[in-house]
């Protein structure tokens, strides 16, 4: 049902652009206003996000760790350097490759269930799946968004160019297809159908989660339509980023429809980022449990908000339990509280 | 109670038909524990004001929770208010994607097949509140995006599920952005406390530790009873009468173990084991009866009163004039310890505190250079690496052990290898449970944070059935009959888990072992073990105990 709203609600935003360019005036409403006003929402939306997180206190050190702690004896106890880091250093190895190779992924099992003759087993097997959907999925969004430099900037950074020969490698149809424009296809098709598939995923699934994932699919579909099947004008299409690039805007003529509903699309997402599940992007960085080293035990960390507590008081300890202490023969530290309330 | 294979078969993971919001919670007993008794709760407002909500008498199975009439202005205030106060909360409600990589990560889920007990959705009960009282999208979208507002329902369902989680933080291990379910849980429950939900087997312990200095209201007399028969124990065991130094001045190290260990089987075994390598070493140190828990139930609660537990620990070695301190088995005592301990009361810690030395081998533990505290697996595997320990495992041969790492050293400290350097050292059969059940990737003993109650048994070994069950597999591969562990609360909860999954295993702390092994002189011959059970060979004619499982 869910998804079934979400995929409705992004058909209606096709439709929007669709209808809307062709009347009057409405091109530079859709190539300039809209995408001009998403960007800005999506700057200030993402920096106060993350912002507002950063003026929350990180209290206390406590990374989840992963495998051996730095021991003493560091040659007999090996440290595992990039799950329990002890230094600045090491944690950002670990958040790199957290980031860039999505690390605790990697190591995902799957629980089943077995009766066997023995008795009840409980199996856990690697499972690398959403790894590998979720790779694809990224680092084709990645390449793909850095392509899309090209239209921003003058000249092309060389390694924009470099990136889109090698995207481009295999060479097949004309224009050239790129494997991250079928990769993020692909890896959206692949996470969407985990999600409507297995059942358990179902079951956590919002519209919130279909959403972005339909969204991104039709971003994905309308800009595979206008580069390989509408073959719109670039040189059109740069003049127009580029206007907007520097603020002096033009809206060639022959740009074509599929164009704005792309753009508008792409606007969408801009501005229900900041608002959405998609700030993991941002928050995979901060996250306290993985960006910290390990060493609370040997370096002094402040809480700023630390509470002035004081332990229940030794002093009132042994007035409570002086007699029997005594009695006992442990030690006190003023013999009075030791004798029987009629001595004293 | 249902038998183990019965059990297992009713685990059925394919979701309800109804939506989880829509899905009524199970109130009937024996899925709650009780509730604080309300003496409890009216001594802890007295030290600790402001916290505890009002003290009353009430029952989660009954309709009316007798709640504060302003009690969502209570709750939604504390919600805002920790926002600011921790970073994770606030990350944490808005980054989680549900991927459901943490899904099948919680042994509650994997022992109940309830979705409720996926970490995803167990955070999601407070993150949909978040969404619904302080996001935009969420105050206009509401369940669509998953949103809702605060209502008794979701607070009476907030009590169920975040007494349903053990902080393990096993989910978080597999988050892909170290999302802490464990830590959310801790919120919530700082929020039901201020609202007087709460369970007893959590507010009784509390309160004892700041009145007794340990969870079992043990006054320090019966504190030193207890000790001097195990010091009779160990004599009737090992033929030397230790020390057991007791709030004495002017030693260099205080020792802290969790109470646990002084009051049941098998822990005494263990706390036996300390005395003796104490006295083996002529170790200059001294125990206390006014800290005499380094278990800290505070953590179960909020972190006021946890921050207020632990400072006993340097207000006692400044007042004793000790130079650092040694830390027993105990699984929550050293999560608190290693992250927290240095952060809260690093102000308390007097000028005679150093960096910790061991006075036997010299090394200095730079990496206890804050808190100036040291486990004592540490200590001692330090020990065995220079020889200062002459070991006999073989008087461990009856046994065939495997190691259970308790979660919070595992995944909040990192501690792996120094227990499992001690336990080869002083036993000659060890065995290494499945991977994927052990080190950082442990399971939970299910009755951590609080749990360790019968109210709620059956629970429990639900929980308690990844451990269990990786505990059968080596016990039908290689005949393990002894389970080992760092943990005291384990010591307690493994016992019912390893009878109902693996019966014929008995769980044993570290330190036992060690004792067992320790040649105290030379020439020396044991004829028991710890337990004063006959070592075979020994065995009375006329006696028929044999080891277990031989
Ligand atoms: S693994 Fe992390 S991001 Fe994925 S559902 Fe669980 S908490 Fe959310
Ligand atoms: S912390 Fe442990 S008990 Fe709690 S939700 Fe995570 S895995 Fe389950």
């Amino acid at each position: 049902m869910n998804a079934l709203y979400s995929l409705l609600f992004v058909f209606l935003l096709v439709l929007i652009p669709l209808f809307g360019v062709d009347a009057a005036h409405m091109k530079t409403f859709f190539g300039v206003c809209i995408p001009v006003t998403a960007f800005i929402i999506f700057i200030i939306g993402f920096a106060s996000k993350v912002i507002n997180w950063g003026r929350s206190a990180v209290p206390f050190r406590i990374p989840t760790t992963g495998g051996q702690f730095k021991s003493f004896d560091p040659q007999l106890f090996k440290q595992n350097k990039y799950d329990c880091p002890q230094t600045g250093a090491q944690t950002f190895v670990r958040m790199v490759l957290e980031v860039f190779a999505f690390r605790s992924l990697f190591r995902n099992t799957e629980v089943s269930l077995h009766e066997t003759k023995d008795g009840p087993v409980v199996a856990y097997k690697s499972s690398k799946w959403l790894w590998l959907f979720a790779i694809i999925f990224h680092y084709s969004f990645f390449i793909v968004a850095l392509r899309h430099l090209r239209l921003f900037l003058e000249p092309v950074p060389f390694f924009v160019n470099g990136l889109e020969f090698v995207d481009g490698i295999l060479q097949i149809g004309a224009p050239t297809m790129y494997m991250a424009d079928a990769g993020l296809v692909a890896g959206v098709l692949l996470l969407l159908g985990r999600r409507l598939i297995n059942a358990r995923i179902n079951y956590i699934s919002y519209v919130s989660d279909f959403f972005p994932l339909f969204l991104i699919l039709a971003v994905a579909l309308s800009g595979i339509y206008m580069r390989y099947y509408a073959k719109v004008d670039v040189i059109a299409i740069k003049e127009l980023t580029m206007g907007l690039v520097t603020f002096s805007y033009v809206v060639p003529e022959t740009i074509s429809v599929s164009f704005f509903i792309h753009v508008f699309l792409v606007s969408v997402l801009m501005i229900y980022f900041p608002f959405s599940k998609l700030m993991h992007m941002p928050g995979v960085f901060m996250s306290p449990t993985r960006n910290m080293p390990n060493d609370t035990r040997a370096k002094h960390h402040v809480n700023p908000w630390n509470p002035d507590i004081k332990p229940h008081a030794y002093a009132d300890y042994e007035k409570e339990f002086g007699v029997p202490m005594a009695e006992a023969g442990l030690p006190l530290d003023n013999p009075d509280n030791g004798k029987a309330p009629e001595e004293a | 109670m249902p038998k183990a294979d019965e059990l297992f078969k009713s685990i059925d993971y394919a979701p309800p038909t109804t939506g989880w919001m829509e899905t009524p919670v199970d109130f009937s007993p024996g899925n709650w524990c009780y509730p604080a008794k309300p003496e409890k709760i009216q001594y802890m407002e007295s030290k600790l004001p402001g916290l505890w909500g009002e003290a009353r008498e009430w029952s989660p199975g009954d309709e009316d929770w007798k709640l504060p009439s302003n009690w969502k202005e209570i709750v939604v205030n504390g919600f805002r208010e920790r926002l600011d106060k921790f970073r994770t909360l606030k990350l944490f409600m808005d980054i989680c994607v549900r991927c459901g990589a943490c899904a099948d990560k919680c042994h509650y889920f994997i022992g109940s097949g309830d979705p409720k007990n996926m970490p995803v959705l167990r955070a999601e009960l407070m993150r949909s509140v978040y969404r619904g009282e302080f996001t935009l999208a969420g105050k206009i979208l509401t369940k669509l995006t998953g949103s809702r507002v605060m209502e008794e329902d979701v607070l009476k369902e907030w009590f169920i599920y975040f007494y349903q989680c053990t902080q393990c933080r096993r989910c978080s291990l597999f988050c892909p952005y170290g999302i802490d379910t464990a830590e959310m849980t801790m919120m919530a429950r700082e929020l039901m406390h201020l609202v007087g939900l709460n369970t007893n087997w959590i507010m009784e312990p509390v309160s004892n530790c700041n009145i007794t200095g340990n969870h079992l209201g043990i006054q320090p007399h019966a504190f030193k009873d207890i000790v001097d028969f195990m010091v009779d124990d160990i004599e009737e065991v090992t033929g030397r009468r230790v020390k057991a130094p007791l709030n004495e001045k002017g030693h260099d190290i205080l020792f802290i173990t969790p109470s646990g260990d002084a009051f049941a089987d098998p822990g005494i075994y263990t706390f036996m084991g300390y005395l003796t390598l104490f006295d083996y070493l002529d170790l200059d140190y001294t125990m206390s009866t006014y800290a005499s828990e380094g278990g800290n139930f505070g953590s179960f609660t909020n972190n006021e009163t946890m921050k207020k537990l632990n400072a006993k620990m340097y207000a006692e070695a400044n007042r004793l004039g000790c130079k650092w301190i040694l830390g027993g088995e105990c699984g929550h005592m050293w999560r608190v310890v290693h992250q927290y301990m240095d952060t809260m009361n690093a102000d308390l810690q007097g000028d005679q505190m150093t960096t910790p030395v061991n006075p036997i081998t010299g090394t200095v533990f730079d990496t206890a250079a804050a808190t100036k505290m040291v486990h004592i697996t540490e200590f001692t595997a330090d020990l065995i690496k220079h020889g200062k320990l002459p070991l006999d495992p073989s008087r461990n041969d009856h046994l065939r052990v495997t190691f259970h790492d308790s979660c919070n050293p595992a995944r909040g400290m990192g501690l792996l290898d120094e227990p499992r350097y001690v336990l080869k050292a002083v036993c000659n059969n060890f065995f290494e449970m499945p991977a994927g059940t052990t080190r950082e990737q442990t399971f939970c003993c299910a009755g951590g944070s609080g749990l360790n109650t019968e109210e709620i048994l059956e629970i429990r070994l639900r929980g308690g059935l990844p451990r269990g069950n990786a505990l059968k597999y080596v016990q039908d591969k290689h005949g393990v009959n002894t389970l080992a562990c760092i943990c005291a609360i384990d010591r307690a909860t493994l016992i019912p888990l390893a009878d109902y999954w693996a019966p014929g295993v008995t769980v044993t702390g570290t330190h036992e072992l060690v004792a067992n092994a320790l040649i105290l002189e030379e020439g020396e011959e044991r004829t028991m073990d710890m337990r004063m059970e006959a070592l075979p060979g020994y065995e009375d004619e006329d006696d028929d105990w044999t080891p277990p499982n031989m």
